[in-house]
């Protein structure tokens, strides 16, 4: 770890300010930043500790939810309209890390949470997303838990968070704030892949900082978070698929999806709810989203497997929702 | 006083069995073992000494060189920095097991990613860590490629067992399987990172330590630093899990030492859990090959393995694959050959129960594959190949449990008999099956001391150097010692883990409980000698109970009959030809039920059956603890477990406890654990042979056999994970 300045903001408006200094971050939870900065991965000259901010909150907004950038994942998973409303949410919370990690992890913590890669996190090998133009070793290398959609010849990293999966489903929004300026930014919008400029995990500028997430009226639904890994717990996704399915007179009339684990961020191709509103389940159906989903899937040796197995938690979670035996 | 004794003959008197105390084998707690769930025992990272400076080791990213210079003068000029130890005593990898000689020097002559190669000292840790980072070494990168897959080079061809003609035998038999498995690394992955804290008043070294066989470390300490072993006391009286890790001296303490001597002053080194998993010790991965030959009735009558294993240049240690494939089966047709490639990975070594742990369970998968092809239920495949002495040697065992052991777990798992034919049963998204293994592992002893004090007041002092790496020592010591002085175990005090004390066999190869209470054994029958002396009776006629002396119909308090005075003892085991004349092992049975899910190839175990002899049980319920650990080590080893090491410069990617998986809670279910008592009287003079790693010798051949008979698919790659399950799966 190296010395930095340690501030701490007592309001949002000071914040900003704060962290729009240079080399500053943000610290909320610090699950992610404290490993990173231990490890010399993440070096800032300045940490501004938003602790403090009155953000935890979780509240009715209109007919959505408001859920503060400090609320944990904890109280986010547990919150009555959360588990009522947004059941995906709350069960992709409780799929990810373990339960002292989520007493910790923030909403705002946990959508800039940064790659797992193996090579980003070990200072002493190549990561264009840690020192851009240094190469990425994952690519020739252990690329197992690495991305096959959207990737770039300059990374292949994964996001590797859960919640963000199933806040893309939900088609929530973020909220942002900066010194003197407010925005929303949709949360399918709000990663980015990696392209050139790899290093750039998401659309926050310096001295931005996420105030909220806002969820929409609830829409109802079957809500299914299907996450596929490893060990039972304390495990990225392999794969993930969060749903929000509706039917009417056996059609599908909703088919919110999102899928962690296969790309730089949370997935979310509105060609496959296009394809499925209005049409009968079957496992043709089903085999048709995948083709679509899956179209420009490249793999890199090691993680060739994602691809198929895209296809099958897809197809399981399609079946699961409307009772298609497959 | 001292009572040696070398084993030459079984010891039939099994005088355990006729002591009156009935403390021996009780399932009683740990005494420790509220120090450690209140945070209160002292682990090595934990010892405080005044002006303690800390240390962090420097690590290189290179494979293979030579370091040529480092830049002293800008590390010093950071804040809290002290010196920068770059010393030719530096090792750059940790003693084998019993090795009791200095590793490899010195450490800047490189021979694997990640190796140490200097020490920081600072004022802080964080001052220390933040200057090992920036510290500028310079290296002369060896100029020829260094070998890094183990497929790819060229191997050493260690001596092999060959009996008859397994080429024929195959090319005859009715039934036959021929099939080639693999397994990844393993790491250790104990709890506690290895730590020391050295401190040097000028001629004597003393360092707290986490290790597991302080004798060996002691010289292989001595041995590093060019001191004489009078000159260093190692103390560890708790060790956070040593899984064979600790077995020899690591760099951090070899550091901690040269840095107390050159600054005089305390320093400590913790390593990292990324050094940990870089530096410290691998288990090597394998490639097997398993042909099993056998006729109509699934007899066999040809058995052959052969595996390839690796490690760095010049180190001695091979996983040992075959260890148990010597004497578990039949087959007069033998084949068994173990061959070494020479890689660029950091040292393999004994990782838990190195050789069975990975040995077993591919045979155990090749007899399932046999059972289909016979028609038979694999249960009694195996009951049907157990040979009536050691199939290569011609020498009988010393006892066995393995036959009761598949017909008892059978039963009460729940087994179905019969032959099985897979995809039979599923609910919802999930295969479900069941599968068998058969569990052994060598038997072991040390040379081990102890001695043994009655103190005036009636209680026991037993000290030995010996460890307890969360194994249950201080139990089962202080248990011998009061059934063979006849007090409860709150009348014994237990201190371990220092090197001023006698010299014990130290932690590993499960042979620490057998070894270490054969010599507190020994000193208490000198002391029983000594009480009968002062009794003026014959020593076969005193009975020891509840702090009372016991003969005809007298009884006299212990503290009388000692006056006042202090009576001690040293017992002294050492192994001797016992256990040569038989073929010694300890043995059981696996079964496990697994659900694997069709759409995802995820496996999950839904419960587990073990049943396992080894002898006398000497604390049912440390011993029942040790099962369900191995048992776990099982899950992780058949599911999750694996390094990953990139093949460009040789590194180890998965270096933490996020990304080496090892099994968590909810990976590990109902364990169920039987423990089948027998006495072995040429194991040890206490009957007892080793517990300790056995619950981890085969069941992942269980876990494989189940995911077979949930979903049809064989899969020949350890660790199963659902991309491997999923490639095996029937119409996947």
């Amino acid at each position: 770890m190296r010395p930095f300045d340690y501030q701490r903001a007592e309001r949002l408006e000071h914040a900003a300010q704060l962290a729009a200094g240079e080399d500053t971050m943000a610290l909320a939870g610090g699950t992610n930043l404290i490993d990173l900065m231990k490890l010399q991965v993440e070096t800032p000259q300045t940490l501004v500790d938003i602790g403090r901010l009155s953000l935890g909150e979780i509240a009715d907004d209109g007919e959505g939810l408001r859920i503060g950038a400090l609320a944990s994942n904890t109280a986010t998973a547990a919150h009555p309209r959360v588990r009522s409303d947004y059941p995906v949410l709350a069960r992709a919370i409780l799929a990810g890390a373990t339960q002292q990690l989520r007493n910790k992890a923030t909403t705002g913590g946990n959508l800039c949470q940064r790659t797992r890669c193996y090579y980003f996190t070990n200072i002493d090998q190549p990561c264009n997303k840690r020192e851009p133009g240094s190469g990425c070793g994952a690519i020739d290398g252990i690329a197992k838990l690495h991305a096959v959609l959207g990737t770039s010849p300059h990374c292949i990293a994964t996001y590797p968070g859960d919640m963000a999966v199933a806040l893309s489903a939900l088609d929530a929004t973020v909220e942002i704030a900066g010194d003197g300026h407010e925005r929303s930014v949709p949360v399918r919008e709000f990663h980015l892949l990696p392209g050139d400029t790899p290093e750039r995990d998401n659309v926050l500028e310096p001295g931005e900082i996420i105030t909220s997430v806002t969820l929409p009226a609830p829409v109802g639904g079957t809500h299914i978070y299907r996450k596929v890994r490893e060990r039972s717990s304390y495990a990225f996704a392999l794969c993930s698929v969060a749903a929000v399915i509706d039917m009417a007179d056996n059609r599908f009339t909703r088919a919110d999806l999102a899928f962690g684990g296969l790309a730089h961020k949370p997935w979310h191709d509105p060609r496959i709810a296009d394809l499925l509103i209005g049409s009968e389940p079957s496992a043709a159906l089903f085999d048709k989203a995948a083709d679509l989903l899956l179209e420009d899937a490249q793999g890199y040796g090691e993680n060739d497997f994602k691809i198929p197995l895209a296809r099958r938690t897809l197809t399981a979670v399609l079946c699961e929702a409307t009772g298609v035996e497959a | 006083m001292s009572v040696h004794r070398k084993q030459d003959a079984p010891d039939e008197r099994n005088v355990l069995d006729t002591t009156k105390q009935g403390v021996l084998g009780e399932p009683l707690e740990r005494p420790e073992g509220l120090l450690k769930v209140t945070g209160t025992a002292t682990y090595a990272a934990e010892f405080d000494a005044e002006n303690c400076l800390e240390g962090v080791l420097v690590t290189v990213p290179v494979v293979r060189g030579k370091v040529t210079s480092i830049d002293r003068e800008s590390a010093l000029q950071m804040p809290g920095v002290v010196a920068v130890i770059a010393d030719e005593r530096l090792t750059g990898r940790a003693a084998q097991g019993m090795a009791g000689e200095a590793p490899f020097q010195p450490a800047q002559q490189v021979c694997y990613w990640g190796q140490p190669v200097a020490l920081v000292v600072a004022e802080s840790f964080e001052e220390a860590r933040d200057a090992a980072k920036h510290l500028a070494v310079e290296i002369d990168e060896d100029g020829d490629e260094a070998p890094l897959d183990p497929d790819a080079v060229e191997a050493e061809q260690r001596k092999p067992t060959k009996n008859g003609d397994l080429a024929h035998a195959m090319t005859q038999a009715v039934h036959s399987v021929d099939a080639t498995f693999t397994t990844d690394g393993h790491a250790s992955a104990a709890m506690e990172p290895h730590a020391a804290m050295a401190q040097w008043d000028g001629q004597s070294l003393t360092v707290h330590a986490s290790l597991q066989m302080l004798k060996f470390n002691r010289a292989e300490l001595a041995d590093s630093l060019n001191l004489k072993e009078e000159q260093v006391r190692l103390i560890s009286p708790y060790v956070g899990g040593g899984f064979g890790s600790k077995l020899g001296i690591s760099e951090e303490a070899v550091g901690a030492s040269l840095a107390a001597m050159e600054l005089g002053k305390p320093v400590r080194v913790v390593m990292s859990r990324q050094q940990v998993f870089q530096t410290v010790m691998r288990r090597s991965e394998t490639t097997q090959r398993v042909r099993l030959a056998a006729d109509g009735e699934g007899r066999l009558t040809g058995f052959g393995h052969e595996a390839r294993v690796s490690n760095l240049p010049g180190e001695e240690f091979a996983e040992p694959v075959l260890q148990s494939s010597q004497f578990l089966y039949g087959g007069d047709n033998r084949l068994l050959q173990l061959e070494v490639a020479r890689i660029h990975r950091m040292t393999a070594g004994s990782v838990r129960a190195p050789g069975e742990a990975v040995g077993v369970q591919t045979v155990e998968q090749a007899m399932d594959m046999l059972a289909e092809k016979a028609g038979l239920d694999p249960v009694e495949l195996r009951l049907r190949n157990i040979p009536d002495k050691h199939p290569a040697k011609d020498k009988p065992y010393s006892s066995r449990k393995l036959a009761e052991c598949l017909r008892e777990g059978a039963s009460a798992f729940g087994w179905k008999e019969g032959p099985r034919k897979p995809r039979h049963t599923r609910e919802g998204e999930w295969w479900i099956g069941s599968g068998v293994a058969s569990a052994a592992r060598i038997h072991a002893v040390v040379e081990a001391k102890a001695r043994v004090t009655l103190r005036p007041d009636g209680t026991a002092l037993v000290e030995t150097d010996m460890t307890d790496i969360g194994t249950g020592t201080y139990a089962i010591l202080g248990q011998v010692a009061g059934e063979m002085l006849g007090l409860s175990l709150d009348d014994v005090e237990v201190r371990l883990g220092d090197t001023d004390m006698p010299p014990g066999s130290g932690s590993g190869g499960s042979f620490g409980a057998s070894s270490c209470g054969s010599a507190v054994f020994l000193a208490c029958e000198g002391l029983r000698d000594t009480l009968a002396e002062k009794l003026g009776i014959e020593a076969s006629d005193l009975s020891l109970k509840d702090g009372f002396a016991l003969w005809e119909d007298e009884k006299k308090a212990i503290t009388e009959v000692l006056d006042g005075k202090a009576i001690e003892e040293i017992g002294h085991f050492e192994p001797g030809k016992s256990t040569e004349d038989y073929a010694v092992a300890s043995f059981g049975a696996f079964f496990a039920e697994v659900a694997v899910n069709h759409w995802t190839g995820e496996t999950r175990v839904r419960r587990m059956t073990g049943a396992f002899g080894f002898g006398r049980v000497l604390n049912a319920r440390t011993a029942r603890s040790q099962c369900l650990g191995g048992m776990t080590w099982c899950i992780g080893n058949a599911l999750t477990e694996s390094l990953l090491f990139d093949p460009t410069d040789g590194h180890l990617a998965n270096c933490d406890l996020a990304e080496y998986h090892v099994p968590v809670h909810r990976d590990v279910p109902d364990l169920e654990v039987l423990l089948l008592e027998e006495r072995d009287a040429a194991a040890s003079p206490i009957q007892a042979k080793g517990v300790g790693e056995l619950g981890l010798c085969g069941g992942a051949g269980a876990i494989a056999n189940a995911i077979y008979d949930a979903c049809g698919a064989r899969v020949f790659a350890y660790p199963m994970t659902p991309d491997r399950v999923l490639a095996a799966m029937p119409e996947a």
